[in-house]
């Protein structure tokens, strides 16, 4: 299987050829929203970090901003920093500019003499920027350059029962064609991690499986937190799914049955090809954003209850099972996967046609999430802010 | 008769519903080339579970063949279940560890 992509230098090919507009902390964020504003073929990230972070958090953020401008379906960046973060624009844009030959320029607010300024430069950057990268062909690529992210949120009893083996599916389908996934969400593991673990190509990964799981429930608990306290979520309930237990062993069908190559830390980019793992919060927005920063350049997102979400970088591909969510959120939804339900197809079947809604992705098709131009993000924090 | 409720896995002793159940009416589910019927003895919402044995207090409630937690009181056959009389038991994780 192969689709039209934009290739790039440092290795994997794009699906979408944008220009990012990164701010580097939460101050730039909107200057980004207006300069993006003024651009045809950009798109901008709103940032809610980024400043008065403890080292762990700023390491987050600087994966996250770092594996942003890395994507593969970026062209390239420009950033508006305000001057006194941090991390501010240069420093950052050196850093990009040392992990990848992409074009990056980048803007303080403070040096510049403020806003208007600042984004009268970074329009003009921007707007030179997208009429080069107007002019990349598409290229003919294998499928092996596909690292597609697997995401399930406002999930119900028809997730696990359906949706999430529909995908699971998918994923053993791309896998076996030499394509990459990553499934994340590592709180939702939990009471189900034995049964992941079973997946896992080495003892080593084996035992990193369970060891993520414990981690995070020692974290929580060093902070005095129960992740069962708020996992399932009273959607979750309402929508049949009783304990963390039920929702995690729905949750990880959506994986496959593939072996496990890789467990990956939040926002890491994958070494290895195949069936990948990331440990991520089961914040959905959250671990999008970390599996777009690990390169992912596509998301696939099973739902029970309806989301309207969609990143900037990436399509967000939205499949339910549930009739009824179909039916009233259909401005909303891609994939109506309610016959697994109803018994007339199978999950497998299903998974195969999904295969094709994939490649329709790749070569350019827009997901409903895509056309509104919705652009999520959520960085995981370690600690406070200070 | 019309199936209105998914078997996971052939040790499962809850099923999920597919329709809102009404008390009193027939709970219908596929069990390998077997349909098999109960009755329901209270309402159960769209996508909710519905015990098909008795489970005691402090058993567990098993779907997809897992354990899902412990019930907080005795749930009769034909009863919901749900997060109101079905808790998560935390892990014990070093026992999942394997020799490397």
């Amino acid at each position: 299987m192969q689709f039209w992509g934009y290739k790039r230098k440092e290795g994997r090919a794009g699906i979408r050829n944008h220009v990012l507009i990164l701010p580097t902390c939460a101050c730039g964020s909107e200057s980004c929203r207006i300069a993006a504003g003024q651009v045809r073929g950009a798109v901008n990230i709103v940032f809610n970090t980024g400043c008065s972070d403890v080292a762990a958090n700023t390491a987050m953020s600087q994966k996250i901003l770092t594996g942003f401008a890395c994507n593969p379906n970026v062209y390239g960046a420009v950033i508006i920093g305000l001057g006194c973060e941090t991390v501010p624009h240069d420093k950052l844009r050196e850093k990009i500019q040392s992990m990848t030959s992409k074009p990056v320029f980048s803007f303080g607010i403070q040096d510049e003499g403020g806003t208007l300024k600042t984004i009268e430069k970074a329009v003009r950057a921007a707007r030179d920027m997208a009429a080069e990268a107007a002019m990349q062909q598409k290229e003919l690529c294998d499928i092996s350059e596909l690292l597609l992210g697997i995401e399930c949120g406002g999930s119900d009893a028809t997730s696990g029962i359906a949706s999430n083996p529909a995908v699971g599916e998918l994923s053993d389908l791309l896998v076996d064609m030499g394509a990459s996934t990553i499934m994340s969400e590592s709180i939702e593991w939990i009471g189900g991690e034995h049964v992941l673990a079973k997946r896992a190509s080495t003892p080593e990964i084996h035992n990193q499986i369970i060891q993520v799981c414990k981690d995070y429930e020692a974290h929580l608990e060093a902070a005095g937190q129960d992740c069962r306290a708020g996992q399932p979520t009273p959607g979750n309930k309402a929508g049949g799914l009783s304990t963390l237990d039920e929702k995690s062993l729905g949750c990880i069908r959506k994986g496959g049955t593939r072996p496990v190559v890789e467990v990956l830390k939040q926002a890491e980019r994958p070494t290895k090809k195949g069936a990948i793992l990331m440990d991520t919060a089961g914040y959905d927005i959250s671990s999008v954003t970390s599996m777009v920063a690990g390169g992912c350049n596509a998301v696939i997102f099973t739902t029970g209850r309806g989301t309207p979400t969609g990143n900037a970088i990436v399509p967000v591909l939205k499949v339910t099972a549930n009739a009824r969510t179909y039916q009233k959120m259909e401005d909303n939804m891609d994939v109506d996967l309610s016959a697994i339900v109803a018994g007339t197809k199978t999950y497998k079947e299903m998974g195969a046609e999904l295969v094709h809604v994939i490649g329709d992705i790749c070569n350019g098709k827009m997901t409903k999430a895509e056309a509104f131009g919705f652009s999520d993000i959520a960085v995981d924090h370690v600690c406070r802010f200070i | 008769m019309e199936i209105n409720a998914l078997l996971m896995d052939s040790g499962d002793n809850v099923v999920t519903c597919i329709s809102e159940v009404a008390a009193g009416q027939q709970v219908v589910y596929r069990s390998g080339e077997k349909t098999i019927a109960l009755t329901a003895l209270e309402d159960i919402p769209y996508c909710h579970k519905i015990a098909l044995v008795d489970i005691p207090a402090g058993g567990e409630v098993i779907k997809y063949g897992e354990s899902l937690g412990k019930t907080s009181e005795v749930i009769p056959a034909g009863h919901w279940v749900a997060h109101h009389n079905l808790f998560s038991v935390p892990r014990d994780y070093d026992s999942e560890m394997i020799p490397v």
